[in-house]
Parts: structure tokens; C-alpha cells; sequence
């Protein structure tokens, strides 16, 4: 009997790995001789604007290296991983990919040669994408990318993870692999935005979290995650910001890199918006808007100027504790408060801190982030920066101004603060 | 190589890219107007405008302006004749004058931002720039008097 139930389970376990195996195998495409097929001005300008808004060259350009060849440095909970180099160099780029390998990676996270990408390259979202632009991506690379010969580092991912089979079972689990639908009950303005959000600018890669295995939780999709050290915040009803966040905020933010009710487009978002959202014409970037309002639920808000919320955070910053007992609330008066402070409304390029978005998340990462390294001209406000206060201020002072600030802010004290602030000080400092 | 754009004139710099800029100002393009004060921004004598924006450049590495536009006082005005310059003589701000070129640096922007500032706004905003001499109660009547005559100015040009 024993020995029939051994049998009975290898058996299944046998058929089971073999199933697996055939689903796993992929076959690899055949190398083609480098193309300059004569695609049309027009399509090869709609992938420049594609590959801008996927932010591609984010992720596939090392800081200081040479566009789209590779070798971006990558820290994830399961080591350290080396993006690709996707310039068409025929021998370490993409170079000898013919158009139907190139679809087949962005669809299904396959290499050309058949071995299964990692899910760092967010596949499930290019698997949105209509065809024809994930062509013009390919006509873009393949006629304009100058070809760099930069081979990949090896990734610092442990046996066994490092075993890319069992990709195929993550993706089995775990990817979306549905193509886009257009929603009916939507317009056809808030189906460009759903297109955009979810394709191309794969927004829930960083703004949904995942699972202990990296999947994304799409029940939670659009509910905030961490990133690179950083949060990514929610997006949806489960905001914390005390204001909300309508579609010509979105539109602001993602046109200025700052929206005053809020706050500014830093650490990862700010190549996101900078180098990336800002390719796409104003229309797209007003349907991304509407999309995300829609989905934050704050289409009929009010006008925040007239605010209670608004009034009360700026009468707020005259009710100071003395400042001589408070050392958060004298730190800021000295260090902050010139550039921070406004006077009855609000002014862009004068972020209110108390009623920032960063002020108001759960976790300090963001507003710590920020006055450790401050804000670089090609962040936030383009031309505008922010000092850094990490070689000037410790981490008691620190965590005096955030904590003076979350206590002014209205909101419940961050806990093991300090603490925090010493990790995020000593964390990698993240490239963006 | 650092690129910006200094006082309306493109300029680079040779430095490590954490070179604090008051440092560039100062000891690579010889612009001394700008002063160093306490090194961890909190004492306002370094500030210059980057992007328009009143900024403390002793904690401002060069590598975050890139490409950015950056003011000194010896930009503020072509003939020191800025409004701020005029009523600073006006009412003899200055004595020991050290902690004045961040002092005019700061209330430009503050006027910028805050056209008719009451003495709680110039407190606030004015508040990071430190004076030993403690000549703010003329700082602040002089921001008042620049804030008149920018109006009057103003009021002329569309009358």
C-alpha cells in the first residue's frame, strides 16, 4: 500500500515537473542580421515618446554611463540584480532581436535565446501594450539607439532563486497576463489614462505592493509600497495626504514635478516624471490625471484654497511652542521656515510641510530622504533645489524637525523615529 | 565638470561634484559678496538664489544645480540698485555688514513670494538669517520700505 502511494505521488510529482517543463520551455527566436527596416519617421517618433514614458533609459542607464547599455545597479529583497543592455549591439545588446523577440520579452519576460527574464523588467505591464507600440518601441531602439558594446555584470542573486525556471513558475503565480480591456463604463479619456498607467508607465510596479515573493497584490493594487528605501504612496482612497488629490494636481505634479498641496516628485519619482511622463503630450498626461482621480475617488472635492484643512495647517504655523524649549520647532524656525513658511495662501516653490503628503504617510522614509539629501535641480521643481542637511545635521536634530513637524502636522507620532533616521542615513544611496 | 549658469553668464567648474557651491562662488570664481557663516545652513550668510529661490550654498553640493540658474548678490541688481539695496542705505542697516548680502538674498526672495509681507511674515521667512550685530529691527523696516516702493512702482506703471 506504502509502496503504491511512493509511486502514486513520484508519479504525479514526474507528470507535474513535465507539464511544468513544457510550459516553462521556450524556444529560442532566431538571430536576425541587424535591420534598418525603413520604418516610417512617424512610428520611430512614437517610440522615442514610448520608450521616454516607460522611462526605459531609468533603468537600463547606470549613472554617468552611456544610454539604454545596461548595468543600472538594482537592490532587491533578493539581491542585487544588473539591468540589460538594450542598445542593438549584436553581441551583448539586442542588436540581433528580430521584432517578434522584442515582443515576446515585453509580453512574456522571455529573452530571445528562451530564458526567462526577471521580473525586475516589468513584463506584466509592457503586456498591456497594443502592438503597434510595442513595435515603435522596437523601430525606435533598433533606428536610433546608437549600438554601445557593454557586456552584463552577473547579478548577485543566491542559489536558488538564481535559477531562472522557476520564473516560469512565478509568472505562472503571480503576473498579470490579461491583455488590456477597454472599460466601457469609462471614457474614452479615462480609458487612454487606464492604457498609459498600467502599459507603458507601468505605474503599479512601484505604487502596488507585493507579495513575500514580489508579485504584485493587484486586490491592493495602487495602495502605496515601498521603494529603493522610499514610499510610494497610495494613490487611491487610502491616501494619507490631508488634502486630495484631484486631477489637476496629478496634472501639476506630473507637468512641474511640484503640487503645493502636496509636495514634489523626488527620489524615484523624479526621474519617473522628469526623464520619463514628460515625453508624452499634454493630453496624455491630463488622461493619467483623470485616471488616477477617478480612481482616488476625488472628482467633485473641493477647491483646497478655501479648504478648512488648508486654513487650519497655515494659522497652524503661528501657534509655535517656545522655541527655546521645543529644539524641532527652533531647528525649523532657523533651517526650514525661509523657504518653508506662507503667509495667507499658498505660494509653489514654498512647500507647506505640515500639510505635505510626505508628513501625513505612516512611515518617515520620504520627509527623511529629503532633508538628509534635499532636492536636485532635476528633481521636483526643475531649477529649484534643496539643500541637503545630512553633513550638517545629526540625527537628534533630525528627528526633532520631523517629529516637531508630524506633531504640527496633527498627526500621531512616528515611532522608533530616531532610530529611522539613523537607517535611512547609512541605507545605499540610491541613484535616481 | 559642473555647468550652470551664474549671475546670467554660463559658467563650469572643475570640482568633485560634493563641492558645496558657496565654495565654487567664493574660492573657484572669486565672488566674495557671498559669505560663509556657520557651514550647516542655519545661519543664512550664504544665501544665494538657485532657480529664483533664496538657497543656502554651504549645504548645496554643485552637483544638485546642474544646469540650474544661480544669483549672487553681485547679480542681484545691475547697478546695486535693487529696491532692497536702495532702502538698506536709506536706513543704515548694515554694521558690521557681514550676515547683509544673505540678509538682501533672503528678503528678495521673501518679496517675491510675499509682495506686502506683514512683521510676522518677514519674522518667519527672515528668521534662519542670523544678525550678531542684531540690526533686524531695521532689517525689518527696510524689507517694509522696499515692499512701498516696489508698490509705488508698480502702481505708476499701470497708472
Amino acid at each position: 500500500m506504502l509502496k503504491r502511494i511512493v509511486y502514486g505521488v513520484c508519479g504525479a510529482a514526474i507528470v507535474g515537473l513535465g507539464i511544468f517543463s513544457i510550459y516553462a520551455w521556450h524556444p529560442a527566436i532566431d538571430p536576425v542580421e541587424p535591420t534598418q527596416t525603413d520604418y516610417s519617421p512617424h512610428v520611430i517618433e512614437q517610440g522615442k515618446v514610448l520608450a521616454a514614458a516607460g522611462y526605459c533609459s531609468t533603468c537600463h542607464t547606470p549613472p554617468g554611463g552611456t544610454a539604454y547599455a545596461g548595468n543600472y545597479e538594482m537592490h532587491t529583497d533578493f539581491g542585487t540584480i544588473y539591468s540589460s543592455n538594450i542598445t542593438p549591439d549584436v553581441e551583448t545588446g539586442i542588436g540581433s532581436w528580430s521584432q517578434a523577440a522584442f515582443a515576446r520579452a515585453m509580453r512574456t519576460g522571455v529573452s530571445r535565446d528562451g530564458h526567462h527574464l526577471l521580473p525586475a523588467f516589468p513584463y506584466e505591464h509592457f503586456n498591456k501594450m497594443t502592438d503597434d507600440d510595442i513595435n515603435a518601441i522596437y523601430a525606435y531602439i533598433m533606428t536610433s539607439v546608437p549600438a554601445v558594446n557593454q557586456a552584463k555584470k552577473d547579478n548577485g542573486i543566491p542559489f536558488p532563486l538564481n535559477i531562472r525556471w522557476f520564473q516560469a513558475g512565478w509568472k505562472l503565480l503571480f503576473a498579470d497576463t490579461q491583455p488590456f480591456e477597454i472599460n466601457s463604463q469609462q471614457s474614452a479619456e479615462w480609458n487612454r489614462g487606464a492604457y498609459l498607467a498600467e502599459g507603458i508607465a507601468h505605474c503599479g510596479a512601484c505604487h502596488t505592493p507585493r507579495n513575500a515573493l514580489g508579485g504584485e497584490k493587484y486586490a491592493q493594487m495602487y495602495q502605496g509600497a515601498a521603494i529603493d528605501g522610499w514610499i510610494a504612496p497610495s494613490l487611491t482612497s487610502t491616501s494619507t495626504s490631508p488634502l486630495p488629490w484631484r486631477a489637476q494636481d496629478f496634472y501639476e505634479y506630473l507637468t512641474t514635478g511640484n503640487s503645493p498641496y502636496h509636495g514634489s516628485a523626488a527620489g524615484p519619482m523624479a526621474p519617473v516624471m522628469h526623464k520619463g511622463l514628460s515625453a508624452l503630450p499634454d493630453s496624455d498626461i491630463e488622461a493619467i490625471s483623470g485616471y488616477f482621480a477617478e480612481i482616488a475617488g476625488t472628482n467633485n472635492t473641493d477647491e483646497p484654497d478655501s479648504s478648512s484643512t488648508l486654513q487650519a495647517a497655515i494659522a497652524a504655523q503661528d501657534q509655535q511652542p517656545d522655541q527655546r524649549i521645543d529644539q524641532g520647532a527652533r531647528l525649523y524656525a532657523t533651517a526650514c521656515q525661509a523657504c518653508h513658511y506662507n503667509s495667507d495662501q499658498l505660494v509653489k516653490g514654498r512647500p507647506l510641510i505640515t500639510i505635505g503628503s510626505a508628513t501625513h504617510l505612516n512611515d518617515p522614509s520620504n520627509l527623511i530622504n529629503v532633508i538628509l539629501d534635499g532636492v536636485r535641480s532635476d528633481q521636483g521643481i526643475s531649477g529649484v533645489v534643496m539643500p541637503g542637511f545630512r553633513d550638517a545635521l545629526n540625527d537628534d536634530d533630525i528627528t526633532a524637525i520631523a517629529a516637531y513637524l508630524r506633531q504640527a502636522a496633527g498627526e500621531n507620532t512616528w515611532p522608533k523615529l530616531q532610530q529611522k533616521v539613523g537607517e535611512i542615513r547609512n541605507q545605499p544611496r540610491f541613484e535616481h | 565638470m559642473a555647468k550652470f549658469i551664474l549671475n546670467g553668464k554660463p559658467m563650469t567648474a572643475d570640482v568633485e561634484s560634493d563641492t558645496p557651491l558657496l565654495w565654487v562662488i567664493r574660492d573657484e570664481l572669486d565672488m566674495t559678496g557671498t559669505k560663509f557663516g556657520c557651514g550647516i545652513g542655519t545661519c543664512g550668510a550664504c544665501t544665494v538664489h538657485v532657480g529664483g529661490r533664496a538657497t543656502r550654498s554651504c549645504i548645496t553640493p554643485i552637483s544638485s544645480v546642474e544646469g540650474a540658474e544661480i544669483t549672487t548678490i553681485e547679480g542681484l541688481s545691475e547697478k546695486g540698485d535693487h529696491p532692497l539695496q536702495i532702502s538698506w542705505q536709506k536706513l543704515q542697516v548694515p554694521q558690521c555688514g557681514y550676515c547683509q548680502s544673505g540678509q538682501i538674498m533672503q528678503a528678495a526672495a521673501l518679496l517675491k513670494d510675499i509682495p506686502e509681507p506683514s512683521d510676522k511674515d518677514i519674522d518667519a521667512v527672515m528668521g534662519g538669517n542670523l544678525c550678531r550685530c542684531m540690526t533686524y529691527v531695521r532689517i525689518r523696516s527696510a524689507i517694509h520700505e522696499a515692499a512701498n516702493a516696489i508698490k509705488e512702482s508698480n502702481d505708476e506703471q499701470t497708472a
